[in-house]
């Protein structure tokens, strides 16, 4: 085979010959260089899988934490004298929960050990006695035991966030008050709970009290409002382009230009939502309203595309039955086309549903980025949405403003993809195939 | 009564309307038997008067609340002393805020001051007014329609082809929205642009080297005047946008080759919706990673090979932003490819290719102009990108070329200079609209490019 070929040997023979040469040289490398190929194939899928799993595993690996949230046992006790002359909403409520920290270690003298020492229990811990006073007014000249919220950096410590070994003047808690910590521990007057004021507390600038309920509520009410106006104008826009529209080139330039929003980025939607709704029509700022309607022109060109898929895929041979009975042409879209579309539009409309929930960047251009601790009550309320919340609480210095902004996040996803599986079930449920 | 009550009657009016409608058509038609004498079925006139009684008395609710807010300001403003009506603009709106704020009953540090109050007064009496007169004008509108519909039913009404038409000029005009949204994007964003370039030349933004947005408060201060040259911020989006399409291209186009050209249905059953997850994962979450994780890991170990990286690298946002990209960039590529007809594989693969030389010598090249129209998608999306960038990139206008360095995008600018309140005449301000408008031109030509592309290349296969 490796012979130079003989001039005696006929020439088809040597041809043949020589291709099969050819061939089976260059064979080794060939399938190296396939098994090249594949293996770059396997390996993007890989990277990108990896970055997937590492995302994941980075954002629930700080935010669970974020769901407990550590206590501190005090006996509170509801000095008469304090509430002689005052109404019980006016009462000094500091004051009760300092002598309850007072009284748990007698021994601590001096302003600035004792500021240290009631620096161990949250702000909130204040409020939280007037709401149990407020509710019960007996427990006046009581002494009971309460579990009230740490310290943010309490709560680090205890959850193992902040490093002991650390100089005293490095850490956040110093070797005084890691001492006192010790010995609640050592009394079994620290322990972690099920953090309900995560759920239940607007925003706040101290983590231990910063919850995502505004931001939700705020969510729930722009997601209410994009709903309420996309949704309708989406299949009305897509019936009317796909059932009624004559082709010719005003409907072309339609089309066109849907498809070209859709590729617009989100921020100029936030510019136009800046420059019409708030400075030409005056609508107030930070308003779910306004949010809303941002996002339902973002959200609107998805709505049509999805629906006028679906009103595609429903078979011509039901609009002619329709249109043999005697069915008007309104009657056909209405009555047969529609309703058999109406799946595939609903499984576009969630999909960009869950677009807009995720959405953040036109919603800062609105004003939906401020601190605002009231929970939204109407539309019109100034509030916030989950995203910009995470957007807020990741710019925060504090190390347990991490754990929050991994939690909420974690909310976040979970409502997304709750959402994107609603939508793959209603499609296998509902999906035809004529 | 507030507009949400008001909107409510008219509902509560609108379908009334449908029943007294229906029920006018059963009694001109005689009761049920003589039903067949009518046009249309009874229904069509129930909802034509519905519509009469509904849709005209909305509108003008609507219209109504969209122009009240300006309306009542400016008449509120003409009612203050002349030394405060000529106040700058920028104060003036401080102003306005303050009336506004202390009519909703926020209480504001202007309270005390007797003239604000009197005008928060003054601007509380007029919105009453204002909604009284409203609330008057539009039940009354949808009562007359009412009475003027249900007069006019006799049985040969046509009430049907009256409904189609009303439900036809609606679905027109939702078509239509999408038209007046491109319009209120370029009108908006030029108008404040064209403001902006009366103030600094165009030369001078699209050519400057130079960006530093911030203006003096006091007009005796240093620096008083902003410079305001694109170029760094373009060069950062640039380099941002060109980092996370080296990520994203390969990443993307070989996953969708694999998934398309090798993978069985079962793995690609599994993989597929994987890559869709990272495709609805919010980039506000990306942002958080960036900035959370990949960023410190370049400056921990650019201090460990002791370079010094910063915290907010062009590196750590395009590598993020590139993995945002790979399942956009993969499944507009696994579209593409699949468009090529199965018969061009088969006949590479009769003469003997391996399959890699049948992707690389045929279907790519079928497959070309689709996977660059899908690539100029995915730079479209880079380039307008916003919430990545804010998170991990700087605010810094470096006109640099080190991707280990803090780089600015035309997007956090934009965030950057709009974010909280601020005058609206400020060059600052008009600036963030003059990027945008870049921004907006830049991306819409990608797309159209990338549209057109893909489409003649569609035809061609099909």
């Amino acid at each position: 085979m490796n012979k130079m070929p003989q001039p005696t040997e006929s020439s088809v023979g040597s041809c043949r010959s020589r291709t099969i040469d050819i061939v089976n040289r260059g064979l080794k490398r060939r399938y190296r260089a396939e098994r090249r190929f594949k293996i770059y194939g396997i390996t993007a899928i890989a990277l990108s899988l990896v970055f997937l799993a590492l995302l994941f595993i980075t954002i629930v690996g700080n935010g669970y934490s974020a769901f407990r949230q550590t206590e501190i046992k005090l006996d509170v006790y509801f000095d008469p004298m304090e509430f002689k002359d005052k109404l019980a909403a006016d009462a000094n409520y500091l004051a009760i929960v300092k002598d309850a920290m007072r009284s748990l270690f007698p021994d601590v003298s001096g302003r600035r050990d004792k500021r240290s020492l009631y620096g161990l229990v949250s702000t909130g811990a204040a409020f939280q006695m007037r709401n149990m006073l407020l509710k019960d007014r007996s427990l006046i000249g009581q002494r009971i035991p309460v579990w009230v919220p740490a310290d943010d950096d309490v709560d680090m410590l205890v959850k193992g966030h902040m490093d002991r070994g650390l100089p005293e003047s490095d850490r956040r808690l110093k070797d005084k008050q890691l001492a006192w910590i010790d010995q609640l521990a050592a009394d079994g007057r620290l322990h972690k709970a099920f953090n309900f004021s995560f759920f239940n507390n607007g925003d706040s600038r101290e983590p231990e009290l910063a919850g995502i309920r505004g931001a939700l509520m705020g969510s729930f009410y722009t997601l209410v409002v994009t709903l309420l106006l996309s949704f309708p104008t989406g299949v009305a826009a897509a019936v009317y382009l796909e059932e009624f529209a004559p082709k010719n080139r005003w409907t072309d330039i339609i089309e066109v230009n849907i498809n070209n929003l859709a590729a617009v980025p989100s921020i100029v939607f936030g510019l136009l939502g800046m420059a019409v709704f708030l400075n030409f029509f005056g609508l107030p700022r930070s308003a779910p309203l306004v949010g809303g309607l941002v996002l339902s022109l973002m959200t609107l060109p998805t709505i049509i595309i999805a629906s006028r898929a679906s009103l595609l895929s429903v078979p011509p041979s039901i609009r002619e039955a329709a249109l043999g009975v005697g069915a008007s042409k309104n009657q056909m879209v209405f009555h047969h086309v529609l309703p058999l579309a109406l799946p595939g539009m609903l499984t576009g409309t969630i999909i960009g549903m869950a677009r807009a929930l995720g959405e953040s960047a036109p919603l800062l251009m609105i004003g939906m980025v401020a601190f605002i601790v009231d929970i939204p009550g109407g539309l019109t309320d100034p509030s916030t949405v989950l995203p910009v919340q995470i957007f807020l609480w990741a710019d925060s210095p504090e190390r347990a403003f991490v754990e929050r902004t991994s939690a909420a996040t974690m909310v976040l996803l979970a409502f997304l993809i709750t959402m994107n599986a609603l939508a793959v079930v209603l499609r296998k449920r509902f999906e035809k195939r004529w | 009564m507030n507009p949400l009550h008001l909107l409510i009657v008219l509902l509560l009016l609108s379908s009334a309307g449908y029943y007294i409608g229906r029920k006018k058509a059963f009694a001109v038609a005689g009761g049920a038997q003589g039903i067949q004498k009518l046009h249309s079925r009874p229904v069509y006139y129930g909802a034509l008067t519905a519509m009469w009684c509904g849709i005209p008395a909305i509108a003008v609710v609507a219209a109504w609340l969209a122009f009240e807010p300006s309306i009542i300001t400016g008449l509120v403003l003409n009612g203050l002393p002349d030394e405060i009506r000529s106040l700058p603009d920028g104060m003036l709106n401080l102003l306005v805020n303050d009336i506004r704020n202390l009519v909703d009953g926020n209480i504001v540090s202007a309270a005390s001051d007797p003239m604000i109050q009197q005008a928060a007064d003054r601007y509380a009496h007029l919105k009453l007014i204002s909604l009284t007169s409203l609330t008057i004008a539009s039940v009354s509108l949808s009562l007359l329609a009412l009475i003027f519909i249900r007069s006019r039913i006799v049985p040969n009404l046509r009430a049907r082809n009256q409904v189609e038409r009303i439900v036809r000029y609606l679905l027109i005009a939702c078509s239509m929205i999408a038209i007046f949204t491109t319009i209120g994007i370029i009108l908006s964003v030029l108008y404040e642009a064209i403001r902006f370039f009366q103030t600094v030349p165009v030369t001078d933004f699209l050519f400057g080297l130079k960006w530093s947005p911030q203006m003096a408060i006091r007009a005796d201060q240093v620096g008083s005047s902003g410079t305001f040259g694109a170029i760094p911020v373009l060069a950062g989006t640039l380099m941002i946008s060109m980092i996370s399409m080296a990520v994203a291209a390969p990443i993307g186009l070989m996953s969708a080759i694999y998934l398309s050209e090798y993978a069985n249905r079962r793995i690609r059953d599994m993989v597929k919706p994987l890559m869709e997850i990272l495709a609805g994962i919010p980039t506000v979450v990306y942002g958080f990673f960036a900035a959370l994780t990949v960023a410190p890991f370049f400056r921990d170990t650019g201090d460990f090979l002791g370079l010094s990286i910063s915290s907010e690298s062009a590196m750590a946002a395009g590598l993020v932003m590139g993995v945002m990209i790979i399942p956009f960039v993969s499944s507009l590529s696994d579209d593409v490819i699949n468009a090529v007809p199965q018969a061009l594989r088969d006949g590479a693969l009769a003469l003997g290719a391996t399959r890699s030389e049948t992707v690389r010598q045929v279907v790519i090249p079928a497959a070309f102009p689709g996977i660059v129209g899908s690539l100029l998608l995915a730079v479209s999306r880079a380039i307008g990108e916003t919430m990545i960038v804010v998170m991990a990139a700087g605010l810094s206008a470096n006109l640099t070329a080190n991707p280990f360095q803090a780089v600015t995008t035309v997007t956090v600018q934009i965030v950057t200079l709009l974010v909280g309140d601020q005058e609206f005449d400020s060059p600052k301000t008009l600036a963030a609209f003059a990027l945008g408008l870049l921004l907006f031109l830049v991306t819409l030509a990608l797309n159209v490019i990338a549209l057109v592309v893909v489409r003649k290349y569609r035809e061609q296969y099909e």
